[in-house]
């Protein structure tokens, strides 16, 4: 790498090569070929760097220069302005939206003042299918220290760190390992989830994107904790890139002597095979998951037993998500001590979140343990889209809940979120502006819930359902004031006596949004208005006969034949016949027609 | 068990596949992933063959293919259009997105048009929240797709 005096850094994530993040390399490196530069400056690919909103993002190293939303054709400007002349090209970098000002370095950009870069570390810093670059930023140097403590030593670091699964539990990591390491077998399995389900949420699938030794690197790690020689990712077939770069990283990690026979001549063997997902929201639970990996149908199981005893193959097995993983190999390098000082009393470190939805800023974050929602959505998120008002924010995904402005200094962690009737989830991070409809954003997560519950347990299987069908009949404009308490007590019902996660927290964004918007269920229900403008059973179209000139074009246009009116005069829709298509409100050019 | 009217070099490939996972109960998920890569779909014919060659009963078979989304038991389109309804889509207009799609196709959700050109179908994120909302027409990603872009991209892929 030494021989390149410059580099220049691409996003090769999901987002950015929709993008076309890839010709943008390829005629960056043509345009360097061109100018005898090929051998001096060198392109590389990397994982996320979390700032979507302006991909495709391009870095240039030393100088740290950001370059937002380039396209293919910038390319040789950038080479000959930028790596020739060392002037920087002014048009593409970031200009803060409340200063004004140009801002060509990112640690000075709003967006990543406030982060601090644990799981995400080398997410946008090195080439994922490069294991030098990972060795040389200390990887798999902490598989190397653990190799010259006792097992039960790294586990005790892992437990002082105070690390907590981040795949929505909580539950604390060192912990598990420590149950999985005592429990005697012939063969013991280490499984990491990567069937990142949550609709909205990406934190998962960049981390294998940009850093999948990491995760390696710690499934090895906790390999030797628990005396298992096997480790089994099982991610989304929905991620064909993450499940690529996998896999390039296993074949280098065996290549390295790093995965297989005596690792590092320590005596410990361990391997990692992959198996796919087919598309299964309750897989991300545990026992569902193992039972999809045994090539069953994802259900979830009674614990106990727990994966801890019986798990894969009926052998004992740890399960943790992909960004627990990745906390892993930094918190043996820089200590216990280090990584607990980050965070909130009971929630330590960070958590990666994938902003999303009405917000300026959307990408991936990461923010220590007790940064407030305010500071995410206003600081780092820029603020709502297009002037708009704040509504709420929906964090939790499927499992959890809306909140609103009284919400928003609320600290992040695990036990705060869970306080205000949300939860931390995996990570998803959805912002709603004055737009959005509650009820029908409830409606919205009950879909997906009706159709990912996998039909075991009655109340989830039935009674989301029913939910569901409430909640249309609200948005309906159909619905009664029994109905709300009728969801009410369905949702406790659910919650009470299904058997999963999935149950047990499908009825939130329900409870939340009656919670914390009351008054949008009545207006609903009793005037049969969605303030939000949002629910189609309730809206009219309605022309001002002030702005109307009479040109027939809306009444020539209207499918149904439901507007009259002569020529040059106010027009009138029929609302009884009207099918709210819109189509009249597209054609007219006087603005005359409004929803109301 | 019904006899299997399947095209012999069809079963002869399926019976390779199987062979590949060591003809391992435990690994009808990854066989069912192989057979829809090489066949498109699976039908009940390749469901039988699989349940036979792995030694599983039919009905386990049909019970994991259908258990799981990403299986599908009829053909998609030459180009299968998906339209992204995570969250983040959804809050910014994926659904206007799919009424159009639906009313220039004249299909529902889950169907292929007569010509066998196009299929509609809903995904769960793609993970491209920034360029909300998606859509996926077979390997090719649009980004912020409006209602009024629908008719010009269906345009690239007609001829």
């Amino acid at each position: 790498m030494e021989k390149y005096k410059m580099h220049i850094l691409i996003c090769g994530g999901t987002g950015c090569r929709a993008s076309a993040s890839e010709l943008i390399q390829t005629n960056l490196e043509n345009a360097l070929k061109a100018k005898g530069l090929d051998d001096e400056v060198q392109v590389v690919t990397t994982g996320c760097f979390g700032f979507c909103e302006k991909g495709p993002i391009v870095k240039i190293l030393p100088d740290n220069t950001f370059y937002i939303e380039v396209k293919p054709e910038d390319a040789d400007e950038i080479i000959e302005e930028h790596i020739v002349k060392g002037r920087q090209v002014m048009r593409l970098l970031y200009t803060d939206p409340d200063k004004k000002e140009i801002v060509s370095d990112a640690k000075n950009m709003g967006f990543y003042k406030k982060q601090i870069r644990i799981a995400l570390r080398n997410c946008g810093f090195i080439n994922p299918e490069n294991i030098d670059e990972y060795i040389a930023r200390d990887g798999y140097g902490a598989l190397g220290t653990c190799f010259e403590m006792t097992p039960q030593a790294v586990i005790d670091i892992i437990k002082e760190s105070g690390l907590r699964g981040r795949g929505g539990g909580g539950f604390p990591t060192g912990l598990k390992w420590e149950f999985a390491s005592k429990n005697d077998a012939d063969q013991k399995y280490v499984v990491c989830n990567a069937d990142e389900g949550d609709p909205g949420a990406f934190m998962d699938r960049s981390i294998l994107e940009g850093d999948p030794h990491s995760v390696l690197e710690a499934m090895a790690i906790c390999g030797y904790t628990m005396g298992a020689d096997l480790g089994v990712i099982y991610i989304r077939a929905e991620y064909p890139l993450a499940i690529e770069r996998l896999k390039v990283a296993i074949k280098q990690a065996r290549e390295y002597g790093l995965l297989g026979k005596d690792i590092l001549g320590s005596g410990f063997n361990f391997d990692v095979e992959m198996r796919y997902g087919a598309g299964a929201f309750v897989c991300g639970e545990e026992t569902a998951l193992i039972h999809s990996m045994e090539g069953l149908r994802g259900e979830p199981t009674v614990k106990p037993p727990f994966p801890a005893e019986s798990g894969y193959n009926g052998k004992p097995t740890n399960v943790n998500n992909v960004e627990t993983f990745a906390n892993v190999p930094v918190i043996i390098n820089k200590g216990a001590k280090w990584f607990s000082s980050i965070g909130t009393e009971k929630s330590k470190g960070t958590k990666v979140f994938a902003l999303a939805g009405k917000i300026n800023n959307v990408g991936l974050i990461e923010v220590p343990m007790g940064t407030t929602l305010r500071e995410v959505i206003y600081e780092i998120g820029g603020g709502i889209k297009d002037g708009k008002k704040f509504k709420a924010v929906q964090t939790g995904g499927p499992s959890g809940g809306c909140l609103t402005e009284k919400h928003l200094d609320t600290a992040i962690d695990f036990d705060n979120l869970l306080a205000v009737g949300s939860m931390m989830g995996s990570g998803g991070m959805i912002v709603m502006d004055e737009d959005d409809c509650m009820v029908s954003m409830a409606k919205f997560y009950l879909d997906f819930t009706v159709e990912e519950s996998c039909g075991k347990c009655t109340p989830c299987r039935v009674g989301n359902k029913r939910l569901y069908e409430l909640l249309d009949k609200i948005t309906e404009g159909k619905g009664t004031m029994e109905d709300i308490d009728l969801l009410r007590n369905l949702s406790a019902v659910i919650k009470d006596t299904s058997l999963c996660g999935l149950g047990q927290t499908s009825p939130n964004p329900v409870l939340s949004t009656i919670d914390n918007f009351y008054d949008e269920y009545i207006s609903h229900v009793k005037d049969h208005k969605c303030v939000a403008g949002q629910c189609k059973a309730l809206m009219q179209y309605v022309v001002d006969p002030e702005l109307c000139v009479g040109c027939t074009l809306c009444a020539r246009n209207c499918p149904v034949d439901c507007i009259a009116g002569e020529r040059k005069e106010a027009h009138i829709i029929d609302v009884e016949k009207c099918i709210k298509c819109g189509a009249c409100m597209d054609k007219c050019k006087f603005n005359a027609i409004s929803i109301q | 068990m019904a006899k299997i009217k399947l095209a012999k070099d069809k079963v002869e490939k399926l019976v390779e596949i199987c062979k590949s996972f060591n003809n391992e109960g435990s690994e009808l998920i990854n066989v069912l992933h192989q057979a829809q890569h090489n066949f498109g779909y699976l039908p009940a014919e390749v469901q039988e063959v699989v349940a036979r060659e792995l030694n599983v009963s039919v009905a386990h078979v049909y019970g994991v293919v259908t258990f799981y989304s990403f299986f599908t038991m009829v053909p998609k389109g030459e180009f299968p259009i998906s339209v992204c309804m995570g969250t983040a889509c959804y809050v910014r207009g994926a659904e206007k997105v799919l009424e159009e799609f639906k009313k220039q196709l004249k299909v529902p959700i889950g169907e292929t048009t007569a010509d066998g050109k196009f299929s509609i179908s809903c995904l769960r994120c793609v993970g491209a929240c920034g360029l909300a909302p998606v859509v996926t027409i077979g390997e090719r990603t649009y980004g912020r797709v409006a209602a009024g872009d629908v008719a010009d991209i269906l345009k690239e892929y007609q001829n």
